[in-house]
C-alpha cells in the first residue's frame, strides 16, 4: 500500500509539474464551441432499462459518472483555459449519456489515465469510461465493454519534413516515444527490437520531445495521432497504415449485462448520430471512417 | 501469484533497473556527499560557502523537477549526450548527495573538537585529520540515518519510471496494459520494495554490530 501512496503522490507531483509546463499548447483543433452535436440526438426522457445497477444508482443520484481522458486533442481534450470539454470520445460520453435520459450537466466528468481505468470502474468512481479504450479478453475480465465504437491501430506520427520513415518497417535506428507501459511501446520492445524506445508519462510529452528532435517518431493508436496531426498540420504527420487491430470499447463495470445491451442497441440504432459526430470532430481531418458493428457478446 | 508468474519479465526487467539506479546512485552519492560534507566543515570560507550553497539549492529543489531538467532540459543543451537511465542516476545522486552531506556533517559535529585539535597539534594536515581520526568516529554515529538516507533513494528511484526509465515504477503501466488488476500488481511491486529494505536494514544492524564501541 506504501507503493501506492508513493505512486500517487509521483503522479500528482508529476500532475503538477505537467500541468505548469502546459500553458503554452495551441488549442484543439475545432475548438469545440464551434462544433455542435446537441442536435443530433435528444436527452431521453423515457428510459426503459431494467435490472441494470448501474443505470439504478446513476438515476438516484441524478448525474452520471463518466470517465475521460483530457489530453487527446480531436478526441478526449479539456481546454486547460476554460474547462471545455471536445472530441470524438468526449460527443460519445454525452450521445450515451443522453441515451440514458442525462442531459450535459447532469454529467460528472473524470480524468482518468489509462493504468488506473479499470481499478476506477471496479471501485465504482465512475459509471462508464469513453476514452481510446482498447477492448481485450483480459480487461473483460474485471470489466465488460459495449461497442465497439471505432476500430484502429497501431500508427506513426513524424515530422512533416521526415522521408525517411514511412513505415513500420523503416524503424529499425530511430527513436521511438510512446506512453509508459502502454501497448504500442510493449509492441516496439518485443518486435522492434532495433528500435530504441522512449517512454513518457503522456502523449503530448512525446510530441514535444519529437518536435524538438530528441525522438524520431511517435507511435499510438493512429486514431489519436490524427488528432495531433490535425491540430498542427504543418509539422506533424501521419505515416503508414495502422499496423495492429484496436477496437474502441465503452468500459462498464463488470455483470451489467443490461446496460451493456441497452448501449449497444443505441450504438447500432443511432448510425446517423454516430456519422454526424464523427464529421464534426475527427472527420474534419479529412479522414472517412465508417462505424463498425458492435460486438454484444 | 499468477499475476507475478504471468508477468515476471516485467518484474525482472523492472527491479533489475531499479537496483543499477540505487546501486549506482547509492555510489555517486556517497562519494560527492562525503566531497560536500568535508567542504561543509573545512576551514576555507570558499569551500563553505560553496558546500552550503549546494546543500541549500539541491536540498530545496523537488526531485521531480530535477528529473524534469535532466529528461527534458539537458538533452536540448548541446551537451554529451547520455541515456535516460544515466540521466536519472545523475539527477538522483545529485539530489542524493546532499542529504548525505548534512548526514555526515552531523556526524562530524559528534566528534569532539578536542580530537581535530589534538590532530592538528600532532601535526596532521586537514584531510588526514578527517580520514584518520574524524571518520572512523563519525562514521559510527551516522550509520542509521544514512541508511535512512539510502532507503529513501531506493524509493525515489521510482520517479524514474515517469522519464523514460524502464523499472519498478512503471511495472505497474505495463501489467494494467496487459489487463493485470492494477490492485494486485502494486501489491508485489510493494513486496519486492519491502524485501529490499529489509536487506539494507540487515546491513545496517550488522553495520552497526561491527562498529560498536564502549565509550
Amino acid at each position: 500500500m506504501r507503493k501506492g501512496m508513493t505512486l500517487f503522490a509521483v503522479a500528482a507531483a508529476a500532475a503538477l509539474v505537467l500541468s505548469g509546463c502546459a500553458g503554452d499548447e495551441p488549442p484543439a483543433p475545432g475548438g469545440g464551441d464551434g462544433e455542435d452535436t446537441s442536435n443530433l440526438y435528444e436527452v431521453n426522457d423515457n428510459v426503459e432499462l431494467e435490472g441494470s445497477p448501474t443505470f439504478d444508482a446513476a438515476t438516484k443520484a441524478g448525474k452520471i459518472k463518466i470517465g475521460v481522458k483530457q489530453d487527446q486533442p480531436g478526441l478526449g481534450y479539456k481546454d486547460a483555459v476554460s474547462g471545455d470539454r471536445s472530441g470524438f470520445d468526449i460527443e460519445i460520453a454525452r450521445w450515451m449519456a443522453a441515451s440514458l435520459g442525462f442531459s450535459e450537466d447532469q454529467i460528472t466528468y473524470e480524468d482518468i489515465p489509462s493504468a488506473n481505468r479499470e481499478q476506477a470502474l471496479v471501485n465504482g468512481d465512475i459509471d462508464l469510461y469513453v476514452g481510446t479504450y482498447s477492448i481485450t479478453d483480459k480487461r473483460k475480465e474485471m470489466i465488460d465493454f459495449a461497442g465497439p465504437y471505432f476500430i484502429t491501430g497501431q500508427g506513426l506520427l513524424v515530422l512533416s519534413d521526415n522521408e525517411d520513415i514511412k513505415s513500420e518497417d523503416d524503424l529499425a535506428g530511430t527513436k521511438v516515444c510512446s506512453a509508459t507501459g502502454s501497448t504500442p511501446i510493449q509492441n516496439i520492445r518485443e518486435n522492434y527490437p532495433d528500435a530504441t524506445p522512449v517512454e513518457f508519462d503522456v502523449y503530448s510529452q512525446c510530441v514535444d520531445a519529437l518536435k524538438d528532435g530528441s525522438v524520431d517518431v511517435v507511435t499510438t493508436d493512429q486514431l489519436i495521432l490524427l488528432g495531433y496531426a490535425a491540430q498542427e498540420p504543418d509539422t506533424l504527420k501521419v505515416v503508414g497504415e495502422p499496423f495492429t487491430t484496436e477496437n474502441y470499447g465503452i468500459g462498464l463495470p463488470k455483470g451489467d449485462d443490461a446496460l451493456r445491451h441497452y448501449l449497444n442497441q443505441v450504438l447500432t440504432d443511432g448510425s446517423d448520430v454516430w456519422q454526424g459526430i464523427y464529421d464534426a470532430t475527427l472527420g474534419e481531418a479529412g479522414v472517412e471512417a465508417e462505424q463498425p458493428s458492435v460486438d454484444d457478446y | 501469484m499468477d499475476v507475478l508468474l504471468n508477468n515476471l519479465d516485467i518484474f525482472v526487467v523492472g527491479f533489475r533497473t531499479t537496483l543499477v539506479l540505487f546501486v549506482w546512485s547509492a555510489l555517486f552519492s556517497t562519494v560527492l556527499g562525503l566531497i560536500v560534507g568535508m567542504m561543509r566543515v573545512s576551514p576555507v570560507p570558499v569551500m563553505r560557502g560553496f558546500g552550503t550553497f549546494y546543500v541549500n539549492l539541491v536540498r530545496n529543489t523537488p526531485l521531480t523537477l530535477i528529473f524534469f531538467f535532466f529528461a527534458f532540459g539537458y538533452p536540448k543543451l548541446g551537451l554529451p549526450e547520455f541515456s535516460y537511465t544515466w540521466l536519472a542516476i545523475i539527477a538522483l545522486s545529485l539530489y542524493t548527495a546532499t542529504y548525505i552531506a548534512e548526514v555526515l556533517r552531523s556526524g562530524f559535529n559528534t566528534v569532539p573538537l578536542g580530537q581535530a585539535e589534538a590532530a592538528r597539534a600532532i601535526g596532521l594536515s586537514f584531510v588526514p585529520t578527517m580520514t584518520r581520526v574524524v571518520m572512523p568516529q563519525a562514521f559510527r554515529a551516522v550509520i542509521p540515518p544514512f541508511m535512512s538516507v539510502l532507503i529513501a533513494l531506493l524509493k525515489n528511484t521510482t520517479i524514474a519510471a515517469g522519464f523514460s526509465v524502464h523499472e519498478a515504477g512503471a511495472i505497474r503501466a505495463y501489467a494494467s496494459e496487459r489487463g493485470e488488476p492494477a490492485m494486485i500488481v502494486l501489491l508485489w511491486v510493494a513486496f519486492f520494495f519491502i524485501v529490499l529494505v529489509m536487506i539494507l536494514a540487515y546491513i545496517q544492524r550488522r553495520l552497526e554490530k561491527r562498529w560498536k564501541v564502549a565509550r
